[in-house]
């Protein structure tokens, strides 16, 4: 039997790598792609606790985070190819026009 | 009285004219402005006839209510306040409003032909169409509130019409200095209506004087209403220019001469003598403030006769002698002889009112010189302007039967013979008397005998203003047309027969309604005997003729004294001449330091260093913070990244520690 | 010690050398195909968990489509290797011990305080009928929106990721034929 809260930690560790590549990766498909590895991790944590208070609710929300990762994904990606087309790079530090 | 009189009709009618010509004036003819302007005013006199001819003495006091105004609290309950808009008619404002009416009217028709050449014709009559309204609603007011209100519009009116020429620096200030030493007046006024109404809990006249009456009597009381007294006095002293508010009414003489004749000699500057007498039933209980009245009144009688010996300007010598004759005026009411003074408040309207008339005419015939040094002998160029200037001057200086010998004699003998008079008094009046006789003859002889002294008269006069001067380039003094000799007629005329109604205590009896409620009458002047009476009264006939004839010997017959005397008294002369630079004492001792200290406290200090540098320093501030914050914004996607992870872990350890607790 | 617990462990291994695995490596394809590894792992997981609706859902649209879209755009884009960059001292500075010191915070509470109570394998049946049943009656409404997203996200990537316009000097050309 595993507890409940090994999933848990199993998740938030899952959910800390991502956060962490999201902030030191400088390859834009690698952020994005750490994105990715936090949603998963939240979803691990879903289904965990979809078993273990007995709610089919929370596989259902599962269901409904991965279509949100595909849209994303897809239009994330697109955003990215149109970026590169004009910067020419894929490091973040040079896309650095957003500001003042 | 089964009918009203409509008296609303009398403030209302020039006030109509006001506007008319205010509004639509600048556009219209002079006919039609004059039409106006005559019009309304002369509705307003005619009126005011119609009432006096309906109303008998049995019918005063008369109270009109009109309108609601102020209502608070449960009306009768202690703590509430009423006032309305209502007009009071009795004896005292019935000869107030005939006066107002009349001498106003006369000079509307003379201003016709001063003003005629003026580029703000319209302008000058709506100012004086609305004078006569404040005045108006002054006299008629049946409350202290209403009263001020007057009290303020014809100090408004007034500052408006001296600084009619707003263009010369030297009116615009004369203009705000009256308006200024008016409101310092005003304040002492104003603290009075506050005590009146904290201790009697309306400003109604019937109300308070008869709760003034039913007073106990007590050293409590007595200080009370001497504090009333006093500060209504010192709104009295603003407005009726005595000592030491009276400094605005020489500045005054920058206004046009009708202003001068109709607001500083006949009807504004009377309104302190109005309010005085008005409020008699205060001051008879309380002796103190009456005998400051008393004071004040002599001492600017005698103070302002003295400048007058001196003054050189026609106008300034004429606005000394009235203040001077306020000061009797004020010296009858301080002595409780307050119909005597209402009385000479009526005799010198005639007179005043024609010597300033007079003087504008003379001014206007020289092509606006005012200086009488330069005048001289214009007996002959301008008789009609001589024949009536000479009456006034007769009346003025006390001769009899002309119209100033009744009411100055009849103040004389009242400071002499009252309960609360004394003989210093009287003798103070009668040496002023003398004095008044002298520098009025002085004026006289300086003007129209000798020889003339003045410059040929050109397109436009050297002066101190700008006269309604036709085409006249021949070079000589001219007569004035009619329609400004008329007004100098009608009021020669009266000056002559106005204080006929003063003999055998005529005028006395018609005010006592008025003056004899409630404190004992002055029945003891009836007592005292005849034989002293007419020797006083020869002593202030005497000391006139004294007067004209020192004035005759000074100016006729050794023209060169005058100036061999004022060099023997070169330092004391230099001060009279000077008006005992008072002007100079109180710009050091009260506006300097006030303009100082406004310009480095107020100005410098606060306004400059707290209030722009609070701005300027927020401001300055917040571009700081932002240059600060701004590198926040470096457009580096991670370090964005970086503080929303920040963030979001803040919130998250927040939110367990909350769950947890 | 039974069968259950040993299987997480496997799983969990593999998912947490994957994640260490994306952030050590610079070439993105290879954080890719860890990432790959990761999902797979969480598929077996789901599976543990009784989800098999979700754990095939998992491999074949995120293991199977987006990670493929992934793929594709590095080969696309023919991403190399990282260079170095300054990078942000924020980012270093704040988020890393940010998130270390949030994810102990987590693990901390989360391991003393939820008991020992045990999730049992298949615990909850996530079969297709029942998910199927739920999805077409209490969340409807979701479903129905995420559909029209789907095509909302459709029409924007084609947009954002198709060829700019022909350049400004061939259309007033074809304007004055």
């Amino acid at each position: 039997m595993v507890p409940l809260s090994y999933y848990l930690v199993l998740s938030g560790f899952l959910f800390a790598c991502g956060v962490a590549g999201f902030l030191i990766k400088r390859n834009i498909i690698t952020i994005f792609m750490s994105i990715e590895l936090m949603l998963n991790g939240v979803n691990l944590s879903f289904v965990a606790f979809a078993a273990h208070w007995h709610a089919l609710a929370g596989q259902i929300f599962v269901f409904f985070v991965m279509v949100v990762a595909a849209a994303e994904a897809a239009v994330g990606l697109a955003i990215i190819i149109a970026v590169y087309r004009t910067r020419e790079t894929l490091n973040i530090d040079q896309v650095n026009l957003l500001k003042l | 009285m089964t009918s009203s009189l409509n008296l609303w009709l009398i403030p209302v009618l020039p006030v109509a004219g006001a506007a008319i010509n205010g509004f639509l004036g600048k556009k219209s003819s002079r006919t039609a402005v004059s039409t106006v302007g005559l019009f309304f005013s002369g509705a307003a006199f005619v009126w005011a006839l119609s009432v006096a001819w309906r109303v008998s003495s049995a019918d005063l006091p008369y109270p009109e209510y009109i309108a609601h105004w102020i209502r608070y609290g449960q009306i009768g309950a202690p703590g509430s306040f009423v006032a309305d808009f209502s007009l009071y008619l009795d004896q005292l404002s019935l000869v107030m409003l005939l006066v107002v009416t009349g001498v106003g009217f006369l000079i509307h028709i003379y201003s016709v032909g001063y003003m005629w050449d003026d580029p703000s014709y319209y302008r000058f009559f709506a100012y004086l169409n609305l004078f006569m309204f404040f005045m108006l609603t002054l006299v008629l007011a049946s409350n202290y509130l209403l009263m001020f209100i007057g009290w303020e519009g014809v100090g408004l009116a007034s500052y408006l019409l001296i600084g009619f020429w707003f263009t010369k620096d030297s009116a615009a200030s004369a203009g705000k200095k009256a308006f200024i030493v008016n409101r310092i007046g005003d304040f002492g006024f104003l603290i009075a209506l506050f005590l009146i109404i904290q201790h009697f809990g309306s400003l109604e006249f019937t109300k308070v004087f008869d709760s003034v009456a039913h007073l106990p009597a007590g050293a409590d009381t007595e200080t009370l209403l001497t504090t009333i007294g006093i500060l209504l006095m010192v709104g009295a002293c603003g407005k009726s220019a005595q000592i030491p508010l009276y400094v605005w009414l020489p500045d005054a003489m920058e206004g046009p001469t009708p202003v001068s004749a109709l607001i500083h000699a006949a009807t504004m500057v009377t309104a302190g003598v109005y309010m005085v007498s008005r409020s008699h039933l205060i001051f008879e209980r309380a002796p103190t403030a009456l005998m400051v009245v008393a004071v004040i009144g002599t001492l600017t009688a005698l103070f302002a006769a003295t400048i007058g010996i001196t003054q050189t300007d026609i106008k300034k010598v004429l606005a000394y002698s009235t203040i001077s004759q306020l000061g009797y005026m004020f010296m009858a009411c301080g002595v409780g002889a307050f119909s005597a003074g209402v009385f000479h408040l009526m005799t010198h309207a005639f007179f005043k009112g024609l010597l300033f008339l007079a003087a504008g005419s003379v001014i206007h015939a020289v092509g606006g010189e005012q200086d009488m040094r330069k005048m001289g002998g214009l007996r002959s160029y301008i008789p009609w302007t001589f024949l009536t200037m000479g009456i006034a001057t007769l009346a003025i200086a006390g001769i009899p039967p002309f119209a100033g010998f009744w009411s100055k004699d009849e103040i004389l003998w009242q400071a002499y013979s009252s309960t609360h008079g004394s003989w210093v008094i009287w003798l103070i009046g009668v040496i002023t008397a003398f004095i008044t006789s002298f520098y009025m003859f002085r004026l006289l002889f300086m003007t129209f005998f000798g020889d003339y002294h003045g410059a040929k008269v050109d397109e436009h006069g050297h002066g101190t203003h700008v006269v309604g001067h036709d085409d006249h380039g021949h070079g000589e003094p001219h007569e004035s047309p009619m329609v400004m000799l008329a007004p100098l007629m009608i009021l020669a005329l009266l000056s002559v027969v106005g204080g006929l109604v003063g003999i055998g205590n005529r005028f006395e009896h018609f005010l006592d309604p008025v003056f004899n409620t409630g404190a004992a009458s002055e029945a003891v002047g009836e007592a005292a005997s005849n034989v002293t009476e007419y020797m006083l009264m020869g002593i202030s006939v005497g000391v006139a003729l004294l007067g004209l004839f020192l004035a005759w010997f000074l100016y006729i017959s050794k023209p060169y004294l005058p100036q061999k005397i004022a060099d023997r008294l070169n330092g004391f002369y230099e001060a009279v001449l000077n008006k005992y630079y008072v002007d100079e004492f109180y710009r050091r001792i009260f506006i300097k330091p006030l303009i100082d200290a406004s310009t480095n406290i107020l100005w410098q200090g606060l306004d400059r260093k707290i209030i722009d540098d609070t701005v300027n320093n927020a401001a300055d501030g917040a571009r700081h913070v932002s240059d600060e914050v701004r590198h926040m914004q470096s457009g580096n996607l991670r370090s964005y990244a970086g503080w929303i992870a920040a963030g979001s872990a803040a919130l998250i350890a927040f939110m367990i520690w909350m769950g947890v607790r | 010690m039974n069968v259950h617990l040993i299987l997480f462990l496997a799983f969990g291994a593999v998912a947490v050398a994957g994640a260490v695995n994306l952030l050590a490596q610079t070439h993105p394809i290879n954080s890719a195909l860890s990432l790959i590894a990761v999902m797979a792992a969480l598929a077996g997981e789901y599976l543990l968990l009784g989800a098999e609706f979700v754990a095939a859902v998992q491999v074949i649209v995120y293991a199977g489509a987006i990670m493929v879209l992934f793929v594709f755009t590095i080969m696309l884009l023919n991403a190399g290797v990282e260079e170095r960059t300054q990078g942000s001292r924020v980012s270093v500075l704040l988020g890393i011990p940010g998130m270390l010191l949030g994810s102990v915070l987590v693990a901390w509470v989360v391991l003393r305080h939820s008991g020992t109570e045990a999730v049992a394998a298949g615990a909850l049946p996530g079969d297709p009928k029942t998910i199927g049943q739920m999805l077409f009656h209490e969340f409807l409404l979701p479903f129905e929106i995420t559909s029209i997203l789907i095509l909302i996200a459709i029409m924007g990537a084609v947009v954002l990721a198709s060829k700019p316009p022909s350049s400004p000097a061939n259309a007033p050309a074809r304007e004055a034929e």
